[in-house]
Parts: structure tokens; sequence; C-alpha cells
């Protein structure tokens, strides 16, 4: 998770500097010196733009791993988009990451103000909440690969007719299945955000709604909501670009299938790269990704309106 | 284009770019001295040990060794080959692979030099690191032939015997079926499981000419009718109660596939012979409660196939590093000459329960503990007329992947074997 972490740090000195100049005290701008970002840009120059370059330049290229890669113009190119299998983990891609989201982001909210509330025993629960976040992706793929068993598992231990037996092994819901355990490691991150959130916004509002006789649920959606829309830009962004190149879990818990069940971008690029050595067709399923990823920041950044976004404390 | 949309667009690549590191591979000899590649795991220790005691007694010819995880291996091996960054002794599962080195000149021929290590192997085994004639690679550690494993206990229950040929598996299933029993165990969700029915099926019904014509790249060799009566027979053990119902779901990583027999819900399990290990490791009271036993795989009555066929992983295999100095390929050559399966190394082997691929070696089994199992699967590979290794490394390297694709498939019931057939024949060349 090299990404999330590297694209939260941008997100909040992002906000940061706006703030100040926006705020009361309109500064002439004078932030800190470039030298200071040497190191994060030689960093990202030579493990970033150089292998990215690379990719760029070998998805023209035929390679099997083996010998000297040829160059082949646009071959590699044209092969992959008539491959069925490209546009159906595009497809697959699309369809994980929007219900990533769809099951992510709603919990992460609700678990976030939670957590951030004090509430009797929030603090146990929330340790309890934040653990998943703790545990190695191959280690939680692995025991979550032993509750779905259909001998050994959740199943045949619980008394319930209804569970089916097969989860990672039925193409019809292992999508799914992997989308829950994924959200399952990844909704503590979320909500650590949104716990944040929630902190900062002045209790003051809280006050002055309570005396105008809004209700819980009214503050909820008229002061949490509102104020929490900058961390719903951050969280969504990470949790979409996310889960547009999530890799390990899925393949610790399904390697792409059952058939091709679970073969989304990145499994896709990964098989054909190192599996069928195949590293032209690997690469441009790469530069599919990278693209893909960066047009999701970018529109994410326009919709959102993140390069006007203003204080929410002004004159407070 | 204003500060924040360049910031965003860096966020973005360094999103990519984490991604990208997956593609990124690296490795090679680090330079100077002659160096391996092995793996973790299983026997593997074994094998840097004797690397150990190897450069304890020749200073002059030290090898150096690093140790990789299977997959890990695998991804890493062909480019470095490729790249002429190979370690000194590349380690194969030689088939395909092997073949591709060999093209490009990535290994030297060793046929003079180990015509003396080939006198005291199976020839069975050896024969897997011949190309054209020539040696390129040699056995290094213990066969692995695929056995079919069963539990006793379950047979005497439901009063059938230990089937001998195919129409005995028929009527076993029928009366397993009737007592509620999976006659066989089967870790569809691995697939790889599944390859042992189709090699040896095909094995049994053509013979290993069937495959044969695969490697050899002939046009339509996978519309062969023995691998189509093999993989019609795999979807019809599927539909009609030969595996467990929930089988696509079942996986070997852990073992599940061995415990479905441990406890008697399957009577069967067709599977490696280190899977002899896995059960005395995991299941001891099935071990020793004198139920498991272990039998050659039924032979299929007019099958065209020498029932003494046997499918498996012959062995890993040792090739030296074309690209390697010659210094350092000395050192190789005389570590496998002179070192490799040496007293020692052979009786921390039989130990283990691991069975190295030599002929004579009858008395020092019978002292083991595990007699009984060493000397049947020693038996089983120097009677085989013919060991075909895993049809995985078998097959060209860009065919491997869409095998095991199309064979799930083919467990899941989504293709027809013809269908797997045109599939496979469309990589054929």
């Amino acid at each position: 998770m090299t990404q999330t972490v590297a694209q939260s740090a941008e997100e909040i000195s992002d906000g940061a500097p706006q703030v100040q100049r926006d705020g009361a005290m309109r500064q002439s701008r004078q932030g800190p010196s470039f030298l200071m970002a040497l190191p994060a840009v030689l960093f990202f120059g030579i493990f970033a733009l150089i292998p990215l370059l690379g990719v760029l330049v070998l998805s023209f290229m035929s390679w099997d791993g083996l010998g000297s890669p040829e160059f082949i113009g646009l071959d590699n190119w044209v092969r992959m988009f008539e491959r069925d299998q490209t546009m159906s983990s595009l497809w697959l891609t699309f369809v994980f990451v929007v219900i990533c989201f769809v099951f992510q982001a709603p919990v992460a909210l609700l678990l976030g103000v939670f957590m951030a509330g004090a509430q009797r025993y929030r603090a146990l629960l929330s340790v309890l909440f934040f653990l998943p976040l703790l545990f190695s992706s191959v280690a939680v793929g692995i025991t979550f690969q032993q509750l779905f068993s259909p001998n050994y598992g959740i199943s045949s231990a619980l008394p319930f007719d209804w569970l089916p037996s097969q989860w990672l092994g039925n193409p019809d819901i292992a999508l799914y299945v992997v989308v829950f355990v994924v959200g399952w490691c990844f909704v503590p991150f979320h909500s650590l955000l949104y716990q944040a959130g929630v902190r900062q916004i002045p209790v003051s509002l809280y006050e002055a709604a309570t005396i105008d006789g809004a209700g819980r649920v009214r503050q909820f959606f008229s002061i949490t909501l509102p104020q929490l829309r900058y961390t719903a830009i951050t969280s969504s962004t990470l949790m979409l670009v996310g889960s547009l190149t999530y890799f390990d879990l899925v393949f610790v818990l399904t390697q792409g299938g059952p058939g091709s069940a679970t073969r989304i971008l990145p499994l896709d690029m990964y098989i054909s790269g190192f599996r069928n050595y195949d590293m032209g067709g690997a690469s441009v399923l790469a530069v599919i990704l990278v693209a893909v990823g960066l047009t999701l920041s970018l529109l994410l950044n326009k919709i959102s309106g993140s390069s006007k976004m203003e204080s929410d404390k002004a004159g407070m | 284009m204003s500060h924040r949309t360049i910031t965003n667009k860096a966020a973005a690549g360094v999103a990519a770019a984490a991604l990208l590191s997956l593609t990124a591979c690296g490795g090679g000899n680090g330079g100077g001295g002659a160096n391996a590649w092995v793996l973790t795991g299983g026997g593997w220790p074994a094998v840097e040990a004797d690397f150990e005691s190897w450069n304890e007694q020749n200073e002059d010819q030290q090898i150096s060794v690093e140790s990789f995880e299977n997959d890990a291996y695998k991804e890493r091996i062909r480019t470095v080959v490729g790249s002429g960054e190979a370690p000194t002794l590349v380690m194969s599962w030689t088939g395909g692979a092997l073949l591709d080195y060999v093209e490009g000149d990535r290994v030297v021929d060793m046929t003079e030099e180990t015509e003396e290590l080939r006198d005291s192997m199976h020839e069975s085994v050896w024969q897997n690191g011949e190309v054209d004639g020539s040696v390129y690679a040699v056995p290094m550690n213990d066969v692995q032939p695929v056995v079919l494993y069963f539990n006793q206990e379950v047979f005497d229950e439901v009063g059938v015997e230990v089937p001998q040929t195919w129409s005995d598996v028929e009527d076993a299933i029928e009366a397993f079926e009737a007592e509620g029993v999976t006659p066989f165990s089967l870790a569809g969700g691995s697939v790889w499981p599944a390859l042992m029915w189709l090699q040896y099926l095909t094995d049994r019904h053509g013979g290993e000419g069937a495959f044969a014509s695969v490697v050899e790249g002939e046009e339509d060799a996978w519309s062969n009718e023995s691998i189509l009566f093999a993989l019609e027979q795999i979807q019809w053990l599927a539909d009609n109660g030969g595996f467990d119902e929930t089988f696509t779901s079942v996986t070997a990583d852990q073992n599940e596939d061995a415990r479905l027999l441990a406890e008697g819900e399957a009577a069967m399990l067709l599977q490696g012979s280190w899977v002899y290990a896995t059960v005395h490791e995991d299941f001891p009271d099935f071990a020793e409660s004198g139920d498991f036993g272990f039998t050659e795989f039924p032979a299929l009555e007019d099958g065209q196939g020498d029932p003494s066929n046997i499918v498996g992983n012959p062995a890993n295999f040792w090739s030296i590093s074309a690209d390697a100095s010659e210094e350092d390929q000395d050192a190789a050559m005389n570590y496998l000459t002179e070192h490799l399966f040496n007293e020692e190394t052979v009786e921390t082997m039989l130990e283990q329960g691991s069975l190295p691929p030599l002929e004579g070696i009858e008395d020092q089994i019978a002292e083991t503990e595990d007699a009984d199992f060493l000397e049947f699967s020693n038996q089983l590979v120097s009677d085989a007329n013919h060991f075909q290794l895993s049809w995985d490394q078998a097959v060209a390297p860009d065919q491997e992947q869409p095998l095991m694709e199309n064979l799930e498939n083919i467990l899941l019931g989504s293709i027809t074997p013809e269908e797997f057939a045109e599939n496979m024949n469309a990589l054929q060349n």
C-alpha cells in the first residue's frame, strides 16, 4: 500500500497551505524551499518515473523473459485489446472498484463517526475495529480461505442451511466475497480518517444546533456530513485508486479464480507477465492501469473541486 | 497549469509506480565465485546443508547458496537466465523451460562428464534431463511420483475392495455414493491436483505418446482422443459423485484434501508422494492407525497405455549456466560429479522419508522408518516404463498458465473437452 501512504501525505500537505493562504492572514507565497522536496523527487524519479518509462517502452516490444526484447510496434496493443480477457478484466475491475466503494465508504463513515464520539466502551471497540489494519494481507488471505472452506469453514461450523457451502469456489459470488474481505481490511483505515475529521468539527456547531432544536439525525446530515466533505474526498480518492490497483489479498484468496471470476486487471497483468511470460502484453496492461488511475484521480479532483477548497472554519 | 495539478499528477504517478514495482525484477550473480539458487521448505534445507559440507571440504571451490520461495524463484530465474546473469547452478523442473534454455545456449552440455552419475540413477528419471540425446540437466533431489492413497477403514465400512482397474473404480463410486462417502478427495480449487488425473487417465488410455506429440509441437495435438477421453472422465467423475460436491472450493495449500481422507470423509486421494509425509505430520492418528494405504493408479482395461507408467515430478534438476566463468563452471561440475547424492545426503533424505532417484539402495531403504512407503515408491519408479513429468512443467512456458486455466474451466464444467482442445491447440507452435 505504498501509494496509499504517499497519496495521503500528498493530500494532507495539499490542504495545509491552502488553509493558511485563504485564512485571515493572507500571506505572500513563500512556501518551503524546493530543496526540501529533492529527496522525494529523486526517489520518485528513480523508483517511479524511470520504471514507468521502461514499461511504456516494453509495451511496444515482444519479450518472453529469455533472450532480448524485440521491437514490434503496436502489435501488443492490438493483441491485448482484441483479447477477451482484457475486456472482461477491465469490466471486472470496474465492478470491483464500484462495489468496494459502495461497501467501504458508508461503513467507514459510520464507524468513524461512532469512534469519534464519547459512548461507553468506545475506546475498546475502536481498538477492535482497528485491528484488521495491523494484520499482514497474506495472513488475512489465508485465514479467510480457511474460514470459507466448504468442509472445515463457517458453512460447516454454523447450523444455518442457507449459508452457501462454496464461497471462493463459486464463480457467481467469489468477487463479492473478495470485496468483503478487502473491505474488512481497509474499512479501519478510512474510519480512522473520518474519526480524525469528526474530531475537528467545532463542538459549538453542535451546541448551536441543539439550541435550535435539531435532533441527532438532523445534526449528522446538516453538520457532520458537510464538515467531513474534504475527509470524504481524501478517503474516496484513496479508496477508488487503491482498489483499482489492488493486488495482494485477491491474489492470495483466489489467484483470480475460479476460472477468471476475480481476475481484475492488476492480477491479469501479473499473470500475463509472470505466468505467461508475455512481458510486452503485461506492460500494455500496466500502462492501461496507469492511464486509468491517473484519469480517475484527476477526475476526482476536478469533480470534488479540491482546487478551490476553502476553509470550513472561516469566521469561527 | 497550476502547482496543484502537478502534485496531483505526481500523486497518481506514485500510485502507479507502486503497482509497477511489481514488474520490476532484479537478481543475478553478485560476481565472483560459483553460486546456486535453491528453494525454501520441504527437503531444501538439506540441499543447503549439502552445499555447506561441500564448501567445508573444498576451500578453493566455494559455492554460495541463496534460497527463494517457489513462486518468487520461478518469476526470477527466467529473466536472469535470459539476461546472462544466471546463478552457476540453474535449478529447473526440466520440460519446456529446460528446452528454452538449451535452445538459447544458456546451459552447458554435460553428457561426457556425467556418464558415471548416469549409471547410478533410475533411467526413467534421468531421461528428463536430456534434450536431443545430450544431457543438460541432472536430477538433484527426491523422486516424487503421484500415487493413490486410501483409507482402509472406509473401504471396510462400505464393503468394497481398493480398485485395481477402472471398472472397479466405477463400481466403487456407486457403492460409496450409496453410503454417502466421497470416493475421491480432490483439491479442485488448486487445480494442479486435477492435472494428475488428466495425466494418468491420458497415459492409461493412450500411452505416453499421446502427450509427447503435444511437447513436440504437433498441430492439433491436444485433440488426441486419449486427452479428450481423460477430460471426459474427469467431467464424468465431477458430475457423478466421483469427487466431493464442493471440490472446486477445496484447496491443497492447507492440505484440506489430505484431511478429508484422514477423517474418513473421502475414501481415496490421488496426490504426490510428499503427501505421505504430510499425513504423518498433520494427521498422526490416521497415519498410525494402519488404515492409511497407498497403491498405483488403476489400470484401464482396454487402454493402450502401459500400467507401469507413472506421473509426477521425476525430481528437480541442476543445469550449469553457460554464462558463468569457466572457473565457476568447473566448481559446479565438480560438485555435481563428486558430491551429489553422497552417502550422508542419501542417509538424510531417507530419514526424511524422501526417495533419491538412485539404483541399488534397497538395503538402505529397508532399514528406514518409512520402509514400506519408500519401498513401494522405489519399486514404482524402477519398474516404470515411463515417468511423465507434470504437464505444466513439460509444456512450453507460455502454455503453462492457459493449460491450468482451461483445466479449471473443465472442473467448473464451463467448457467441454473439445473446447479445451481447441483453446490449447491455438497455442501449439
